[in-house]
């Protein structure tokens, strides 16, 4: 069956305060100059139909409002 | 009024909704797989808790229960339906509400009583418990609510307790049968929990009907 990966991020503009809190983390540890961390979710599937993931990820994976998605076939 | 409250699996407040419902009318459970609110039920609570887990995001699963269909018809009839935190986070899911609820600003759980002004500035302390209760919406959303007084309870000024966007602790739909809100009216009932402001809440969706 096809295999796809969908990210999920949140969209840009909404504050995202896991990755505020994993940027401020960085530092102590050494890594110094990283910026505009952003925390998100990836999703793997296997879909009989892949003309129909947009839908779906419309409908449950992500929250169009809150959230971009992307569909990369695997 | 006979209040139907919903369960999900991971539902956690639906007893306390039932004692608040309890105090005002008559009150019976809706369990989430039933497509019908049963014979006379007049409205509904969609109460709080960690709907199936709230696996994948809070509310998302939930939206597509057959109690939800039943919730939905219900509000597009003019039915009463209140959302409390997990049940608010629902009803944005299912788009019965605008807007969306994300992780608190400082990503820590919540719990403590705070203050809330209605749209006439009347105060009413309830109580908070939850860790993504960050209202948002788009600007022209949130312009668009004010305007119409659909907000319907801000947080007291400096009582924010999760970066909500303008204050605000619950929305109404346009119609003003439908109400969302993450503080938990139903546990402030009772003057042995330090307040009963909670029960305006629930008589304000009593008004709907009358």
């Amino acid at each position: 069956m096809p295999r796809a990966r969908v990210l999920i991020r949140p969209k840009e503009g909404i504050l995202d305060p896991q990755g505020k809190a994993v940027e401020r983390a960085l530092p102590a540890l050494g890594f110094d100059g990283v910026e505009h961390v952003r925390v998100g979710r990836m999703v793997e599937l296997e879909a009989e139909d892949p003309e129909r993931l947009t839908e779906l990820c419309e409908k449950l994976l992500a929250n169009p409002l809150i959230e971009d998605f992307e569909i990369e076939s695997l | 009024m006979i209040w139907g409250v919903l369960q999900f699996p991971g539902s956690c407040d639906e007893r306390d909704a039932l004692h608040a419902c309890g105090q005002l009318g008559e009150a019976r459970l809706v369990w989430h797989e039933d497509g019908e609110l049963g014979g006379g039920v007049d409205g509904v609570v969609v109460p709080g808790g960690f709907s199936y887990g709230d696996y994948l995001r809070a509310g998302a699963i939930a939206r597509f229960s057959p109690a939800m269909e039943a919730v939905a018809a219900l509000a597009a009839d003019g039915g009463p339906v209140l959302g409390i935190c997990n049940g608010f986070q629902v009803l944005c899911e299912a788009g019965l509400l605008p807007g969306a609820l994300l992780r608190n600003e400082d990503l820590r759980f919540v719990h403590r009583q705070v203050d809330l002004l209605d749209a006439e500035g009347a105060s009413l302390s309830i109580p908070v418990k939850h860790g993504e209760g960050r209202y948002w919406a788009p600007d022209d959303v949130l312009d668009e609510l004010e305007r119409n007084g659909r907000v319907a309870y801000r947080y007291a000024p400096g009582q924010n307790p999760n970066g909500s966007a303008r204050d605000i602790a619950g929305v109404a739909n346009e119609t003003g049968n439908v109400l969302g809100l993450m503080p938990h009216p139903e546990h402030a009932v009772d003057p042995l929990t330090g307040s009963t402001d909670g029960l305006h809440i629930f008589r304000r969706l009593e008004r709907v009907l009358a």
